[in-house]
């Protein structure tokens, strides 16, 4: 019984998963069209709603090509690499409470870990073997360059992102996604980014590592056109190319979903708790939405970001994460600890 | 249940694996990561001895090992580019100045 | 279930411990040890020791991999050579002491060690526990390995820093 409750877990948020992605490919073309002030896709369905599947039949009937001197087996096993460890980082994130489904409680995460949230950054840190690999084997030195700055880059903003999340399990703690949002219940000023934790500087900094670790703008020179041809995926077309879109996106959602768990409360309402109504599947719903809501707004950020912004250079990208957000964190860290130690913030 | 001889016994394999590649390699990376080998065969025994023992201490063991792993690798590494730009090449072999 | 697992991933270690040290190409060598330790992380998993599981994946085949990675990429090695001649009585004697090791080794943990393992204390690794540990009993070799975190990092620095002539 349990094992059946697990594999339709599983099942169930790796479609939404996927399902997501699409629906990110529309948003994304449609509202970079918005900002950019013209018409976007407009003519697969209405408002070309159906764009992500006339995308999807395009990639998948494309021609596979391997480079003559490339290395075909880490040339072909890259994209699935990419892929891999990006769903599994999902695991640890709750997306609602404990409902109960025919008189059986149904915890809605797939993992409870106890160290939930390492889980998550060993998962995101695997992701860094897909972009050294595809650039190697791909035997080209527009790919190569791209695949180590990108990597290099992913690797240097993991520490300020590390180092924000555990401020926030001082706060907490603990390192279980579950317990850290059952922490913030009640009313939203609860929530760790405001006076639940006072981590408004760690939400900034998580965020902002979090844009450098999926190398979207304005920290996207390893892939920029124009830059590096494509970076990284310059050689890879068709279906392996759209394996590494697919890549970057489930990574956005989890940067997105971790910063929302750690510092707005994951799936918690934000109204305090004599407003929220009795627990059944009204009140469990309203939350299940109000995570998917928060994802949301957060994709639609990443979107806006990068067709606001213009990109970093790479020494400059280099420098704000080492001799910036890195300081910034320890200092948060510290901070943080000495509030910790005399019961001024905490749970 | 797993049994704990079968988890040392895989160590001690791993470990004679690593030392035979060492012994085997010519390159001087290879030669690290045969080194790496060797110390996640000694973590993995003593894994086994803190499950044995029901307690945190081996487990702290383990944590200084890959500390310390993690500390050899990098300096090893910022050795052998040294070494590369001086001799042109990491062959072991190669590096033979001092022998009379 | 656990059985299984254990041998599953047992065979998944020496197999990629083999393809290390047996592969010519320093990259496939490089990834193979990432997977051999990302199987040795799951022993740890089922071994119940959870956190030093995921402190594995982290930080060994997170970073000190790719870390190696990166410098045979910026060394640009390419597949080694064919073994010197003149280690023709090493290649033998290798492989052979490696077994005998591990037969004697196997001998003596099966005459000696416990044939099941005990029922999981409560806590049991997790970061509780061994943060407890580290920062009370084990305070200055704590202090002592940052020490030495930070003479490596700074060795590493200045060995591999371009001379400016």
């Amino acid at each position: 019984m349990d094992v059946l409750i697990n594999l339709i877990k599983i099942i169930g948020v790796f479609s939404l998963l996927m399902g997501l992605v699409s629906v990110m490919t529309w948003v994304e073309r449609r509202l970079s069209a918005i900002i950019q002030y013209r018409l976007g896709p407009n003519r697969v369905g209405p408002f070309g709603l159906l764009q992500p599947i006339a995308d999807g039949i395009k990639f998948i009937q494309k021609e596979d090509i391997i480079p003559a001197e490339a290395h075909k087996v880490f040339y072909v096993l890259a994209p699935a690499l990419a892929v891999i460890p990006a769903l599994c980082a999902f695991a640890v994130i709750p997306f609602g409470p404990t409902v109960t489904i025919l008189g059986q409680q149904v915890k809605l995460v797939i993992l409870d870990l106890d160290g939930g949230l390492l889980w998550a950054f060993a998962a995101t840190g695997l992701g860094v073997y897909a972009i050294v690999l595809a650039g190697w084997s791909s035997n080209s030195k527009f790919s190569l360059i791209g695949g180590l700055r990108s990597s290099a880059q992913m690797v240097s903003y993991e520490l300020p992102m590390a180092l924000a999340v555990a401020s926030v399990v001082l706060v907490s703690g603990t390192l279980r996604p579950t317990e850290i949002v059952a922490q913030q219940a009640g009313a939203f000023w609860h929530w760790n980014a405001l006076k639940g934790g006072w981590q408004l500087l760690g939400f900034v900094i998580f965020t902002i590592a979090g844009y450098a670790e999926t190398n979207r703008t304005p920290f996207d020179l390893p892939e920029a056109e124009g830059e590096l041809v494509a970076g990284y995926h310059t050689e890879y077309s068709g279906m392996r190319f759209a394996a590494f879109f697919m890549a970057e996106y489930i990574n956005m959602m989890t940067s997105s979903a971790l910063a929302i768990t750690l510092f707005l409360g994951g799936w918690q309402l934000g109204i305090p708790e004599a407003w929220q109504p009795q627990p059944g599947w009204l009140l469990w719903g309203l939350q299940i939405g109000a995570f998917f809501a928060k994802l949301a707004f957060f994709q639609i950020l990443y979107v806006w970001v990068r067709w606001t912004l213009p990109r970093f250079r790479y020494d400059q990208l280099m420098n704000l994460g080492w001799k910036g957000l890195l300081p910034i964190s320890l200092a948060n860290l510290a901070v943080t600890a000495i509030l910790v130690a005399y019961d001024l913030v905490g749970h | 249940m797993i049994d704990p001889r079968l988890v040392l016994v895989l160590s001690a394999v791993l470990f004679a694996l690593g030392v035979a590649g060492v012994l085997t390699r010519r390159g001087a990376i290879s030669i690290l990561m045969c080194v790496e080998l060797m110390l996640n065969a000694g973590n993995l025994a003593f894994i086994a001895f803190a499950r044995l023992a029901n307690g945190p201490q081996a487990q702290i063991y383990v944590f200084f090992v890959m500390t310390l792993a993690a500390a050899e690798a990098a300096a090893g590494l910022a050795i052998v580019i040294a070494l590369f730009r001086l001799r042109g090449t990491t062959d072991v072999d190669e590096i033979n100045l001092l022998k009379w | 279930m656990e059985q299984i697992a254990f041998f599953v991933l047992a065979l998944l270690v020496v197999a990629s411990a083999l393809s290390v040290i047996t592969n010519r190409n320093p990259v496939t060598c490089a990834v193979s040890l990432a997977f051999n330790l990302v199987a040795i992380a799951g022993l740890y998993m089922l071994l119940d020791a959870q956190f030093l599981g995921l402190m594995q994946v982290i930080v060994y085949a997170g970073a000190i991999m790719v870390l190696i990675l990166f410098v045979i990429m910026l060394l640009n090695l390419r597949e080694e050579e064919q073994p010197h001649p003149a280690g023709r009585v090493q290649r033998v004697i290798a492989p052979v002491a490696s077994l005998a090791f591990s037969i004697v080794i196997g001998r003596a943990v099966f005459a000696s060690a416990p044939s099941s393992f005990p029922d999981k204390a409560e806590g049991f690794g997790n970061a509780a526990a061994l943060g407890n540990e580290l920062f009370t009993k084990f305070y200055y070799p704590f202090e002592a390995i940052s020490l030495l975190l930070i003479v490596a990092m700074v060795g590493a620095v200045l060995l591999a820093k371009r001379k400016v002539e």
